[in-house]
């Protein structure tokens, strides 16, 4: 017998409900609106007084409505079928749903209990599993999606069948398992497990060590992110971040991907229903959707719903790592996710920490951040979550509190700056400010080194050096004026020009430099610092800068052509003659 | 829904503040509207038997013995062609001494659309103002926001785009709106033989705050009729968002919330959504457009407002006083449409974004010779070529008494380059040179 409650009193989504009976923290419950059941979820307990956010709108709600304790968390629905789905924040099929509107209390299945999937087993009768074992797969698409154990199941279990070869439905029993106490239990192809608890089912989670390349420059190589790391992208409004987070979700090498679009515009989530099915994965050559699954709990939507999502994101991530994939989470932005928290602290008239935010923010987000991870699984394969979310600070400003704590949670940061947006240098993640800290990690040097070539990491930051001292120069004219100061500043300055102008810019929406592969990130680089390396010499400032201007035009013309085509060592001998030309 | 013939009626208050007011009272539901000695109010908050109600005109003359009846509903409209042509205030009653409106009585501030049952934006909305058309192209579907000082023409501007966007509907949403601009919108809609196709709801200054709150709700219910049941291209005009903004700084503030940047109340982010992500392009193609207004206070885009503004719009529009060519100029730098590049090429000549993005270029580097000019440096043969051409680039592009084809500023902006600039400083494709480059006779 389920609790049962009434509510007492509303606050915009926050209802506080008098139950008859045990309730826990982040338990679900309907509450019964004229027929229509509203989900929400426990918050705190007070008494025999529980406060609940509803995920849904409570016009019309009244005291005295009556509430069903349903004695589960909210949870994700796990199976075959979760890619290529378009989800609200709470797993509803969107795609499903009837009308233009959505209608309160609608709830829609997250799959598709009808579609027949080609079975194999993997595991027979008499194998000592556990959770998270793997019993048998189907293909999704071009992936393998393993069946496995439900990860709720505690200790040791014996397979006592597996179904042949065949096709079935997510429902079918695909096998039976004997515990140690000798009941059996039937598992299908879905389970079900609560979005904020980790899943967990592997045997370790090692540090990073491998590379996760995106394609895009200023990442890949300047500020690379580690399969299984975790990143963020702070930035004004009108600095890219959507853009570049789009970039990503292209070009990103993961088996999985999945977006939350969280409390964002609806119209960037239709741009990514209408491409993407479109789109070819570079890695595959298949389409782009088929690795997709989009969350969308678009900036109109419940907000409670909003911070589910995120939840419900990361859930659908750590399934799909405990089949051995590569997943690759993006949220879209963690800053709403936060505002979600802080209304509803505002509302239960919690004291406040920093801008009104919960004072446990900063604790939350590094929570959500440390469920990313590479892990190593029982059966020795591995699986990696990497999680690369973005930050909406108020008026631009770093010093707010969801940046910084995102910034002690997450290892990379690609700080979008909007003095470089102004100039059009997309993307505009400054190169100074911006950091990896998986550059410091000796594993992943010694895997960049592995791909790159020795010194690789030396490379780059000497490149960033010359980014560094160009900008020293660069005040130092802006004084002094162009007359005022040595001819060396000018050139150190067109040094640090031409690495962003050939190098950190990249166009996202030309075909072939929106995404530059590691070989060719490695021939740039080397190239251009050989050119940074060259002696010139210039006799007047106007001179060094056309010398300069000519170069990086050569530069860009190779980023828009085919790598090592004629035409791209056409340019490139054109530099080569402009080099031969002046000093040595 | 609820029973109508059963009115409950209280006259006992338990407290009173500026803008709410607090009873004991049974079954009331959230949202639902009540009048307290006349005035309409609606419920906020409940607590036990204790109701909080928000009294929309004020409490000023509430006495505690006022008479409050529930009214078993939430705020709502009538909905139907009868609409057209009409001026309401901040409750849908009409201020034009015309006849009530029959109708289907619709609730405001209703669902919002499915995501996945949007489609994307990809219609030109053609406003002949050059810095918006070829710079910052509108598209049905989009919202927008002029960022504006209190002291720069965006009501007008935002009439001319009104009327000359071919769209099927106009409503406007006035809140704070001042009765000289009141009457300058109707005499101007009036004036252009434009009110059938126009509805108004309008808060004026003279009206209490609160009562803004309900404006946008209003108008874009009456928009989603026009657009999900007549398929009708309609377009929204919301102007001053900073003032609906302030109204809800003042609830939250008399409900003792904890304000958080600004004094705004935390759920601002959310609250400006709900109103601007109504702005839709339906799968059966009718469409919902929002230019909204967004006054500043002196430029600053870091406050509250026009920061989560940013964050939730399409894109914004500044205005700028060019003391070079003496006009107001939509700010080619700080102006932006996110999605001018769903129609740019595709809707307009071939050569639309190339011409743009070399238009501005050029103006950039002429404000980099000006700051140079200004710092004592000489200035080079290209700095003052430059000069020449912003001069004529505001006067004849960015001004906003522009009115022309979209075809005319392109070929204007290929007629500008040709006189101040060689082919290569344009950097425009070879393609696009060899088709349009216009020869200068010397």
């Amino acid at each position: 017998m389920n609790t049962q409650g009434k509510v007492t009193g509303i606050v915009s989504n926050l209802v506080t409900v008098k139950v008859e009976g045990p309730v826990a923290e982040n338990e679900l419950c309907f509450i019964n609106l004229n027929g229509t059941d509203l989900l929400a979820e426990v918050i705190k307990v007070t008494g025999d007084k529980a406060s609940v956010q509803v995920f849904e709108s409570t016009r019309g709600l009244k005291n005295g409505d009556s509430v069903t304790f349903l004695g589960r968390m909210l949870e994700a629905t796990l199976g075959p079928g979760l890619l290529s789905s378009v989800y609200d924040g709470l797993q509803n099929n969107l795609a499903t749903m009837e009308g233009v509107f959505l209608k309160r209390g609608e709830y829609t299945d997250p799959l598709d209990h009808d579609v027949l999937w080609d079975f194999t087993p993997l595991a027979k009768a008499g194998d000592k599993v556990i959770a998270a074992s793997w019993l048998g797969e189907v293909k999704e698409g071009w992936l393998p999606h393993k069946i496995m154990v439900p990860f709720s199941f505690k200790g040791e279990y014996t397979v006592k069948s597996v179904k042949p070869s065949g096709q079935y439905n997510i429902d079918t029993v695909i096998a039976v398992l004997t515990s140690d106490a000798g009941e059996d239990v039937e598992v299908t192809m879905v389970q079900r497990w609560p979005v904020k608890v980790a899943i967990g089912g592997y045997k370790e989670k090692p540090r990073p060590q491998k590379l996760m390349e995106t394609g895009v420059r200023v990442i890949d190589t300047f500020n690379p992110i580690a399969e299984g790391g975790t990143g963020f992208i702070p930035g004004p409004f009108g600095c890219g971040k959507t853009v570049l987070q789009h970039a990503i979700a292209k070009q990103g090498e993961a088996d999985v991907i999945v977006m939350a679009a969280c409390g964002e515009r609806a119209n960037e989530v239709v741009e990514i229903f209408s491409e993407f099915p479109e789109l070819i994965d570079p890695h595959t050559g298949r389409h782009l959707m088929e690795r997709t699954t989009i969350i969308c709990n678009t900036s109109n939507m419940p907000v409670a719903a909003r911070e589910a999502s995120v939840y419900t994101a990361m859930t659908i991530c750590e399934y799909y790592r405990a089949m051995g994939l590569r997943c690759l989470l993006l949220a879209d932005s963690t800053s709403r996710w936060a505002q979600a928290l802080r209304e509803m602290s505002n509302r239960m008239e919690e004291l406040p920490g920093q801008d009104a935010f919960p004072v446990d923010l900063s604790s939350i987000i590094s929570n959500f951040y440390s469920r990313a991870g590479m892990v190593v699984l029982n059966n020795g394969k591995t699986g990696a979550v990497t999680f690369i979310g973005t930050v909406s600070p108020a008026g631009g400003n770093l010093k707010e509190p969801v940046t910084e704590s995102t910034k002690k949670a997450a290892r990379c940061f690609y700080a979008l700056e909007q003095s470089r947006a102004d100039q059009k240098r997309y993307p505009a993640v400054n190169p100074i400010e911006s950091y990896s800290k998986y550059l410091e990690y000796p594993e992943i040097a010694r895997y960049l080194e592995s791909v790159f070539g020795e010194g690789w990491v030396n490379k780059v930051l000497q490149a960033k050096n010359y980014i560094r001292r160009g900008r020293e120069m660069a005040e130092q004219i802006n004084i002094l004026g162009d007359d005022g100061v040595p001819m060396s500043y000018h050139e150190t300055f067109w040094k640090s020009e031409l690495i962003d102008f050939a190098f950190l810019q990249q166009d996202a929406f030309d075909q072939i430099d929106a995404l530059c592969p590691i070989e060719r990130q490695k021939y740039m680089l080397d190239f251009i610092l050989s050119i940074c390396a060259h002696e010139f010499s210039f006799t007047d400032y106007e001179v060094c800068r056309d010398y300069f201007k000519q170069v990086i035009n050569y530069l860009r013309q190779m980023n828009y052509t085919e790598f090592e085509s004629g035409k791209f060592n056409e340019y490139r001998a054109q530099i080569d003659k402009l080099l031969s030309e002046n000093g040595k | 829904m609820a029973n109508k013939a059963y009115q409950r009626t209280y006259t006992q208050l338990q407290a009173i503040t500026k803008a709410t007011v607090s009873l004991k009272a049974q079954n009331v539901a959230n949202d639902e509207l009540a009048t307290v000695n006349g005035k309409l109010a609606q419920v906020v908050k409940t607590k036990g038997d204790l109701v909080t109600l928000q009294v929309f005109s004020g409490t000023e003359g509430i006495p505690t013995n006022a008479e409050v009846s529930f009214r078993c509903a939430p705020p709502t409209i009538k909905v139907s062609e009868q609409l057209s042509g009409r001026f309401f205030n901040a409750y849908g009653e009409p201020i034009d001494g015309g006849p009530e409106v029959e109708g289907e009585v619709r609730e405001i501030g209703g669902p919002s659309v499915n995501p996945y049952k949007r489609r994307q934006p990809s219609q030109l909305i053609p406003t002949g103002i050059a810095g918006i058309d070829l710079n910052n192209t509108l598209v049905s579907g989009q919202k927008i926001p002029f960022f504006a000082d209190p002291d720069q023409p965006y009501n007008q501007v935002m009439a001319d785009v009104a009327l000359r966007a071919d769209v099927d509907k106009i409503i406007l949403g006035g809140m704070g709106l001042s009765n000289d601009d009141y009457l300058y919108f109707r005499h101007t809609f009036e004036a252009e033989g434009a009110l059938d196709k126009i509805v108004c709801f309008i808060n004026t200054t003279e009206e209490p705050p609160v009562e803004r709150l309900l404006v946008p709700d209003m108008a874009l219910t009456a928009a989603e009729y026009f657009a999900v049941d007549k398929n009708e291209k309609v377009l929204v005009l919301l102007t001053d968002m900073t003032l609906y903004a302030d109204a809800l700084s003042i609830v939250s503030n008399r409900m003792d919330q904890i304000p958080s940047k600004d004094s705004m109340p935390g759920s601002l982010y959310s609250d400006l959504a709900k109103i601007y992500e109504k702005a839709v392009q339906l799968p059966a193609g009718g469409s919902i457009t929002i230019i909204a207004v967004t006054t500043l206070n002196d430029g600053d885009i870091t406050h509250a407002i026009p920061d989560n503004t940013g964050y939730i719009t399409e894109g914004q529009l500044f205005l700028r006083y060019d003391s070079d060519s003496g006009k107001v100029i939509v700010d080619p730098f700080r102006s932006l449409s996110r999605l001018k590049q769903l129609v740019q090429g595709k809707k307009t000549r071939e050569d639309h974004s190339q011409v743009m993005n070399a238009g501005v270029r050029l103006y950039a580097d002429a404000q980099n010779a000006k700051t140079k000019l200004e710092n004592g440096f000489d200035l080079s043969d290209y700095d003052l070529r430059c000069l020449d051409y912003a001069k004529e680039y505001a006067t004849r592009i960015l001004s906003i008494d522009v009115n022309i084809k979209i075809d005319e500023m392109l070929d204007t902006a290929w007629e500008l380059f040709a006189r101040h600039f060689s082919p290569a400083e344009t950097g425009i494709k070879q393609s696009l040179i060899d088709k349009y480059w216009k020869e200068q006779e010397a």
